[in-house]
């Protein structure tokens, strides 16, 4: 990038800089030159939630000199158990107001620029342009290969982060004769093999981890010391606390880092990554599986109606609350059709409707003929229905 | 030899998160764990026995894809399988447009 290699004039500290990154300035790595080049750089936070909290954070205390948020979610009290940068009482605020608070607190003189908008593949070029490095922060695949290849076309290196229950992923990619993310994953995995942090579970902690990682990368990358981890994917277990490094090459034939790339501008990553496109409302039908409100399994419940709930949630969910459905594990399904009355009419039920919803198409694959989904799960029911069952 | 069993997998595996086989290549190894675990077939390999584009085998800490033998490539008793497979840390693929993404 031209702003790291290219003799620029970098702005001259202050007497504040000088008293605050002390620390820094007598570290031979970093120096004074090392504290101007962080003043003048630019870093694109994509995400301000667990991994993006302790990113941008230390990137502020670091004096990187701007820094771009973007978010466009409000935070929720299931964010506080990791998304450190948020508290309690922002609960129901957005994020980026929450987080700019913060940083501003930490250090006054930091730009803050903030998105407050979905990455897309109609503004991504545009809003990434202007930054040094990108740090993706981000919780699903369409975005992730959006921003790498977005990064790709611009230039700019992504210190890619990735979490999972209490596994983390970490490497920089599309850096200069280095590896991008689809060298690594050339393609996504099918909607819905890989659970949400909502669905499988994340140590909090984990992206405290992961997301220093991707800030010491940022760094490393600006002062342009060190060795970041270009080719290579560090891997982390934090349950059994091991570390293991893979080599990564850059894949020749690769479609959009290559040497003959065939990706040269932004795609539809949702139709990549083979998600049916959101519609904006909630659809009576999704995929042929009639949809179920809430409301209406209340009525149909009252009437006397003889309907099966399928909860295909896991046994500590169904502990925690449930609606007294016939409890089967979404991975069980398959195997214990013959328990799934095919002659009754059955509504499968979830968390959030999600699971569920692939749950139906699965039965209805089978040949089920009657099977709805509950749209939005117990956590609807709890919400609009019946508030003493519990939500997690 | 030992092959590391990724999180997202390990239901597949009943919990293990490393197991021991025998094997001579990489291929006889993957097929041993498969042949063990049947579920965890389609979850690694296509429906015409490739493996799939998302998991990436890691012979020690190279990409099997990588090695001039590929799958072919022999193994000792001290080598390590590692099977890679992508997460994204956070919302599920299924997102409801009501749902914020990160």
């Amino acid at each position: 990038m031209a702003t790291m290699t290219a003799p620029v004039k970098l702005p001259e500290l202050t007497q504040d800089d000088l008293a605050r990154y002390s620390r820094h300035l007598i570290l031979p790595e970093v120096g004074e030159e090392g504290q101007r080049k962080l003043k003048a750089a630019r870093v694109l936070c994509i995400g301000a939630g667990g991994l993006g909290s302790p990113l941008a954070l230390y990137l502020a205390a670091a004096g990187v000199g701007t820094l771009g948020l973007v978010d466009f979610d409000v935070v929720d009290a299931s964010n506080l158990q990791r998304q450190i940068i948020h508290s309690t009482a922002d609960i129901g605020r957005k994020k980026l107001d929450s987080a700019e608070e913060k940083l501003k607190a930490l250090n006054p003189d930091l730009k803050i620029v903030k998105y407050d908008t979905m990455l897309s593949s109609a503004n991504a070029l545009d809003i990434l342009k202007d930054y040094d490095v990108v740090a993706d922060g981000t919780d699903n695949f369409p975005t992730r290969y959006l921003v790498n290849d977005a990064c790709v076309l611009l230039g700019i290196p992504n210190a890619y982060g990735s979490i999972f229950r209490f596994e983390g992923q970490a490497s920089v990619f599309a850096a200069q004769n280095g590896p991008c993310y689809r060298c690594l994953y050339p393609e996504p995995p099918p909607p819905g093999l890989v659970p949400s942090c909502a669905e499988g579970g994340v140590l909090g902690i984990l992206p405290g981890l992961i997301g220093v990682i991707q800030a010491t990368e940022t760094i490393k990358l600006i002062l342009g010391k060190g060795e970041p981890l270009v080719g290579r994917l560090l891997l982390v277990d934090a349950l059994n606390m091991r570390f293991r490094e893979l080599k990564l090459r850059r894949n020749p034939e690769c479609p959009v880092c290559g040497d003959h790339p065939t990706v040269t501008k932004l795609i539809d990553y949702e139709q990549f990554c083979g998600i049916a496109p959101a519609a904006k409302e909630e659809t009576a039908l999704k995929n042929g599986i009639p949809q179920m409100s809430v409301k209406e399994l209340k009525q149909r419940m009252d009437a006397g109606d003889d309907l099966l709930i399928l909860d295909v949630r896991e046994p500590f969910e169904y502990q925690i609350a449930n609606i007294g459905g016939k409890l089967i594990p979404q991975a069980e399904v398959p195997r214990r059709l013959a328990e799934i009355d095919r002659n009754r009419e059955i509504v499968v039920q979830c968390k959030s409707g999600g699971r569920s919803q692939r749950i139906a198409e699965v039965l209805k694959k089978s040949g089920y003929e009657n099977v709805a989904n509950l749209a939005g799960g117990i956590l609807a029911w709890s919400d609009q229905i019946d508030p003493s069952v519990r939500k997690y | 030899m030992k092959i590391f069993i990724p999180t997202p997998l390990r239901t597949h595996a009943a919990g293990n998160d490393a197991l021991d086989v025998n094997a001579a290549t990489v291929s006889g190894a993957l097929d041993e764990l498969t042949r063990t675990f049947p579920e965890l077939r389609k979850h690694l390999f296509t429906g015409e026995g490739k493996l799939r584009a998302f998991v990436n085998v890691y012979l020690n800490d190279e990409d099997v894809r990588y090695l001039p033998a590929k799958e072919a490539t022999a193994v000792s008793d001290t080598d390590t399988l590692s099977i890679i497979p992508s997460i994204a840390g956070g919302a599920g693929a299924a997102r409801r447009a009501d749902r914020p993404l990160y």
